[in-house]
């Protein structure tokens, strides 16, 4: 079945997607991203000796950006499942090239979204008390349980795919390095791409895609029933788990794009990552901005419309206080002006978007900050006969440092993933091509 | 004066023979004659157990010896029989503070830490100020024992809710579940004598606190255990933290001892944010006929 002409794209295919070596600019940035994990962890270092002391967390502000940062995190996992699964299952074929940029954007991000929860806890060493004395009525468990199941869903959901992969790169082994010849060996060398190993593989894929949607949906709102199990203004909603999930796509969409430009850029992916694929992605955070956006009005309008005692306070801040202009921002750059961008044509080109996607990522990081923190500054009871720092939150450097650093080891585990792994599946990619070719 | 420093005087004595008669078990009764005992010829009134006023001598009374410490089990299970509660009258309140400076001596409170807060309120625009005292609710559904993930936060059956500081993880989410904002963190290593903080913790006397976890008022249930009223209670000079038990349905300030149902009938007690479900065990008396101004409370205030 296979004429010369398919081969050659075969082996074009394959030479193109071929992880490669750093080059400068990859060097210099992935220095850079290591200079900023370090600092993060020295700032961890100065926190596990002094207490969460070096933050500027009160007995009112009690979650500050750790937290939100880890709502974040959170969120932006869930775009492995919108890409990988939902697209999947509803037999959705252009995102190919884009599936395992989603699920590594997914897998690092709910790894640190891990490691950042127990970076707020107040004992990490008595981690272990969760699994002693876990009760399982507390959200918190809730949190623990579906983001596990969340991570090792997803962490297959990377590794299915890629075995194919693996054989083409074991195939293409002279280049390398010894040891990482080694990791491909451990980690593919049972694959032989036999028919039978193809079907069972499917089915699995396929198994995940289905299991994934539920256990995503999960990891999100239960995420957000952390804030919606308390009686606090601004988080006591019942609205809290299908705004949090809308928001949430919207942030894992807007990175997707973000690292479809950037990776097409660094590694010459023209071919594969084409416009048409901005254009689909465009039309999709279209969507997902006005679904948020939506659900914000829901979230803000109803409460203000009625403007209940414990909420005024609150409201006013983020209409036109104190938070207000973070608040706008949030609102416009994270949500409208990419809208407006979007819903053009031209807009939707690879650069645009590029704009576009960095605006709502960077919109969405403040979002989460405003969700978490304004609600505890305006507790029922009066702040009495506390420091007067209590009554206030900026973060302290620490507090920069770890969740700037997080940020970086997420990219970290990215760009370090691309480096030993095709960022698009090649076998997918030689497979499709030849089927067009066929149909042709 | 001389009327109330008396009463005072005939409550201790109750708990402390209440106290004695619940060792009556154990090898040394108390009370069993001791031979070499000299009156000493001073008099002191007691209650009995039936409610009558004895008088005894006072070299037949002796020092309560320290109980041993309780097991954590123990202490999470709680006194049998009681169900604990506290007024607090708002009419009598003038922003002394002695309770908050009693309860962070004996809990050894970080300093510039209070679990006691003493509010000053105003319900609406054209309403009167007064000073509201908080202790912790003590909530029959307490929420923050909802949240708690590893029950290092627990409800014990005399109605109390205590922390296990050697359990806490330190995340924090009761404190955002508490809508009384009753809970203190302590966020570094806690500034407290040294011998204090080389003890073992103790859920019943919350001591010593430590570094990334939880505390707040406890209603001293170590004190409770000798027949002894918490710290705040005594401290306040003027009266206002009453505490006894529902089972008995009296509440005492040390001075004074009422029917707990009739005080909560007769001056028209309620509880904070009865609208959120928490059904705390502190209940008001609200700032009506007041000993004081709210003026008087604001030198007080820093
Ligand atoms: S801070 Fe401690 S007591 Fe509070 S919920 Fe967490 S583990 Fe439980």
């Amino acid at each position: 079945m296979e004429n010369p002409a398919n081969l050659r794209t075969a082996e074009k295919i394959t030479n193109d997607l071929l992880p490669q070596k750093f080059g400068k600019a990859g060097t210099i940035w992935t220095i850079i991203l290591i200079i900023f994990c370090a600092i993060g962890a020295f700032a961890y270092i100065r926190q596990l000796r002094y207490g969460l002391a070096v933050t500027a967390l009160g007995d009112y502000v009690s979650w500050g950006i750790y937290i939100s940062n880890f709502v974040f995190f959170v969120a932006i996992s869930l775009v492995g499942s919108l890409i990988t699964a939902i697209f999947r299952v509803t037999n959705v074929k252009w995102s190919t090239p884009l599936t395992r940029i989603a699920e590594i954007i997914a897998v690092s991000a709910i790894v640190f979204a891990s490691l950042i929860i127990i970076v707020d806890m107040g004992r990490p060493e008595r981690l272990v008390n969760l699994f002693f004395y876990g009760r399982l009525q507390s959200p918190i468990m809730w949190d623990v349980v579906v983001i596990t199941t969340y991570l090792f869903i997803s962490l297959l959901l990377l590794y299915f795919p890629l075995l194919p992969d693996l054989k083409v790169l074991i195939d293409n082994n002279k280049n390398n390095p010894k040891w990482l010849n080694r990791v491909y060996k451990f980690l593919g060398s049972f694959w032989k791409g036999t028919p039978g190993q193809y079907r069972i593989s499917n089915k699995a894929i396929n198994v995940l895609c289905i299991l994934i949607i539920p256990v995503a949906f999960a990891i999100h709102t239960v995420t957000s029933w952390l804030f919606a199990t308390t009686y606090r203004p601004g988080w006591d909603s019942t609205n809290f788990g299908a705004y949090f999930v809308s928001g949430a796509f919207l942030v894992g969409a807007g990175a997707v794009v973000v690292a479809m430009y950037v990776m097409r850029r660094a590694y010459r992916l023209e071919k594969y990552i084409t416009p048409r694929h901005f254009d689909n992605m465009g039309k999709i955070l279209v969507m997902l901005a006005l679904l948020y956006l939506y659900f914000n009005i829901n979230e803000y309008l109803v409460p203000a419309f009625k403007m209940k005692k414990p909420e005024e306070q609150h409201l006013t801040t983020l209409f036109a206080g104190e938070f207000a202009p973070l608040f706008w921002f949030a609102i416009t750059v994270g949500m409208v002006i990419p809208t407006l961008i979007l819903i053009f044509k031209k807009g939707r080109r690879p650069l645009p978007m590029f704009i576009a996607a960095i605006m709502v990522v960077v919109g969405a990081w403040f979002k989460r900050y405003l969700i978490v923190t304004p609600t505890l500054l305006h507790p029922f009871l009066p702040m009495s006969n506390v420091k007067e720092s209590y009554k206030h939150y900026f973060p302290s450097w620490e507090e920069w440092a770890i969740a700037m650093g997080s940020l970086a080891g997420v990219l970290l585990i990215i760009t370090f993933f691309t480096r030993i792994f095709p960022i698009i599946p090649i076998q997918e990619t030689i497979t499709e091509q030849d089927e067009k070719h066929e149909s042709e | 004066m001389e009327e109330q420093s008396k009463s005072r005087r005939e409550f201790l004595a109750t708990g402390l023979l209440a106290t004695l008669a619940a060792g009556c078990s154990s090898a040394d009764n108390p009370f069993t004659p001791e031979d070499n005992v000299v009156p000493s010829g001073t008099k002191v009134k007691l209650l009995s157990v039936d409610g009558d006023v004895i008088e005894v001598d006072q070299a037949f009374l002796k020092p309560v010896p320290d109980l041993p410490p309780v097991s954590n089990s123990e202490a999470r299970r709680g006194i049998e029989g009681k169900k604990f509660v506290m007024v607090i009258d708002l009419s009598r309140c003038k922003n002394l503070k002695k309770c908050q400076e009693a309860c962070n001596h004996c809990h050894h409170i970080h300093p510039g830490d209070n679990w006691i807060k003493v509010h000053s309120m105003q319900d609406a625009e054209h309403t009167a100020p007064y000073w509201q005292p908080t202790t912790c609710m003590h909530c029959d559904e307490p929420p923050c024992v909802k949240v708690c993930p590893v029950d290092a936060t627990f409800k014990r059956q005399d109605g109390i809710v205590l922390i296990d500081s050697d359990r806490c993880v330190g995340c924090r989410f009761c404190m955002a579940a508490c809508p009384y904002s009753t809970r203190v963190f302590n966020w570094g290593k806690p500034d407290i004598p040294e011998e204090i903080a080389e003890q073992q913790y103790s859920c019943e006397t919350s001591v010593p606190q430590q570094k990334g976890t939880v505390g707040k008022c406890d209603f001293c249930p170590d004190m409770a255990r000798k027949g002894l009223l918490p710290h705040c209670v005594t401290a306040c000079p003027n009266g206002v933290f009453m505490f006894g038990d529902m089972n008995e349905d009296s509440v005492s300030n040390g001075a004074e001892t009422f029917r707990f149902s009739e005080l909560i009938r007769d001056k028209a007690g309620y509880r904070l944010m009865e609208d959120l479900g928490t059904k705390p065990r502190v209940y008001y008396l609200p700032p009506v006929s007041r000993n004081f101004p709210y003026e008087a409370g604001l030198e007080n205030e820093s």
